[in-house]
């Protein structure tokens, strides 16, 4: 199952990625070569078995609605590349 | 050519939990310092695991039996991919295939006619964080990233901005009636999009879509669709074709502007959320909480009509706000004059909350001091002019309105003795009016009248007042 560049192209924005022109023609055998094997799967007969959205047995698992203290901010903010006022602080991001 | 307008509406909706969605920090984030309200799950940290709350599950459930909705017998959440820094994730934790509930619908009025908005689903998801956008850079606060957010949506059903008004109006009226958030759309707790096509009057057709975003206020709503609805209007009679754009409203230039070009679904990449297991949402859960659902507004508009004698534009009126409603409930049961109480309330009370800008559920007096107020009137102690500016008094300090009667000597004079001194002084400094008034020039009693009101700064009982000077005169002519 073939994956076009404009393909590639459109999942590596997506992700953030930026693919040099050697990068997208990589990735463009192997995630043709991803889904090829994926084709494999579709050929199986499914359609008595119900969607399963997880493979664990838990079910309905909920807490109670009681807050408690969060975490200082001076840890949250650790990691934080640049820090203003108590806010993280970062590139300008378009609207 | 006509044109019909096709509005479909998406409206967020924080709700009134006191923790967030999936961790424990607190959910009351207004006014919080900036970044104090956050935790290694909600900043989406590596290994943490978030946990359903199970009360922010059962106001979605809430909301969507008061909007006729079928409720999910299995429901799950599902991550929604993209890349925005009020993301701390990469994704958000929302609902795709398999909402919490679904098929609903909403009556509204719009001109004296029912109409019908059906809802499509209402899902549970967290809210972002909020961006403070300044020139060339942003700053983050993490405080409201995880908070409960509801989402309503409705099938394009909705044909004006009017309605679109009155829809949005209904549904904070029952969210408030519910409890489960401020619905307080200037502080956010309320946020509102719109679809809007146009297409020839009569035809089934959609036409292409814009969406709007950023509409803050029931004003705006309607300010933003007409805008949009005319724009569109002018490009189909240009022959032009409307491009699928997502604009915001700009409220200082009064129009919309073009933001990001639409997304396409499955640009978001849905997947099930592998940390939250699924919800088996059981029937008897599903009973419990509908026993425990209040009267909602169109069930007490109605019981008001054949309770209480009201019309029903009436009711509607006096059951928008659910605090309104428990007022007047309240008074009706100290003092059952339904009708006239309405009166009251609606012009005296609503007016002063309307100049005001404040609402009833911070009115300093009780049901018990107002119908104080209307005993006063009833019993003559004072008339209907000081009542009206006792009530305002009462309304600016709460004080007991036999209290401010009393301070202020706003009673009636029904003392006889005071009164009959009072029109003696009158007829006194009034020789030649008395004079033709006994010489037969009987209009002259509505002068003396007047006087003696006058005199007595109005507080003069008006009934025993032209009953005593219609007796003295009497006595003066027969002399």
């Amino acid at each position: 199952m073939a994956i076009t560049r404009e393909e590639v192209e459109h999942i590596a924005e997506l992700a953030k990625l930026y693919l040099t022109e050697e990068e997208k023609e990589k990735m463009q055998r192997q995630l043709s070569a991803i889904l090829d094997y994926f084709a494999m799967l579709q050929e199986i007969d499914t359609s008595l078995i119900p969607p399963t959205a997880t493979v664990l047995p838990l079910r309905n698992v909920m807490r109670e609605d009681t807050p408690a203290p969060s975490f200082d901010r001076d840890k949250i903010l650790a990691n934080a590349p640049q820090k203003v006022e108590g806010y993280v602080k970062v590139k300008v991001v378009l609207e | 050519m006509e044109y019909e307008a096709v509005i479909g509406m998406e409206v967020h909706v924080q709700l009134l939990t006191k923790s967030k969605m999936f961790c424990s920090c607190s959910a009351e984030t207004f006014g919080a310092e900036p970044n104090t309200l956050v935790c290694p799950v909600c900043l989406g940290m590596p290994g943490t695991l978030p946990v359903i709350n199970r009360k922010a599950v059962e106001y979605t459930i809430m909301t969507g039996l008061a909007l006729n909705c079928q409720i999910a017998e299995f429901a799950k959440f599902d991550r929604k991919n993209y890349f925005y820094p009020d993301l701390p994730k990469g994704y958000q934790i929302s609902q795709y295939d398999l909402p919490l509930c679904f098929n609903g619908w909403l009556d509204i009025e719009v001109d004296g006619q029912i109409r019908r908005i059906r809802i499509r689903r209402v899902h549970l998801e967290e809210d972002t964080a909020k961006l403070f956008h300044f020139g060339d850079y942003t700053l983050i606060d993490f405080n409201r990233a995880g908070v409960p957010l509801m989402e309503i949506v409705s099938e394009p059903d909705i044909r004006s901005p009017e309605e679109a008004r009155q829809y949005l109006i209904k549904l904070r009226t029952i969210l408030r009636y519910l409890g489960v958030s401020t619905a307080d759309m200037e502080k956010g707790a309320m946020r509102c999009e719109a679809n809007v096509s146009l297409r020839p009057k009569g035809s089934s057709e959609l036409g292409t879509r814009v969406e709007i975003k950023n509409i803050n206020s029931f004003r705006f709503v309607k300010q933003a669709l007409e805008y949009e609805i005319e724009r569109q209007k002018r490009l189909l009679e240009q022959g032009k074709k409307v491009e699928q754009i997502t604009v915001g409203w700009d409220e200082e230039k009064g129009t919309t502007v073009i933001q990001r070009t639409k997304e396409y679904a499955h640009d978001y990449r849905y997947f099930p959320e592998p940390d939250l297991p699924p919800l088996v949402i059981s029937r008897e859960w599903v009973e419990r909480i509908k026993a425990s659902l209040p009267e909602l507004p169109d069930a007490k508009s109605e019981r008001f009509q054949s309770q209480y004698g009201l019309s029903p534009s009436e009711a509607r009126t006096i059951t928008v706000e659910k605090e309104a409603a428990d007022f007047f409930e309240a008074c009706v049961s100290l003092y059952p004059n339904p009708r006239k109480l309405f009166h009251w309330i609606t012009g005296e009370i609503f007016r002063l909350l309307g100049e005001t800008g404040s609402t009833f559920d911070s009115l300093k007096f009780s049901p018990e001091s107002f119908i104080k107020l209307i005993n006063l009137v009833d019993k003559g102690t004072i008339n209907q002019n000081t009542a009206k500016s006792i009530l305002r008094e009462m309304f600016s300090t709460g004080e007991d309105p036999e209290k401010i009667v009393e301070k202020k000597g706003l009673a009636l004079i029904a003392d006889e003795a005071a009164l009959i001194k009072v029109i003696e002084e009158v007829l006194e400094a009034n020789p030649d009016a008395l004079e033709r008034y006994l010489g037969g020039k009987e209009s002259t009693f509505g002068f003396f009248m007047g006087q003696v009101m006058k005199a007595t700064g109005g507080r003069a009982d008006p009934n025993l007042a032209s009953k005593l000077l219609r007796e003295k005169l009497a006595q003066l002519k027969n002399r």
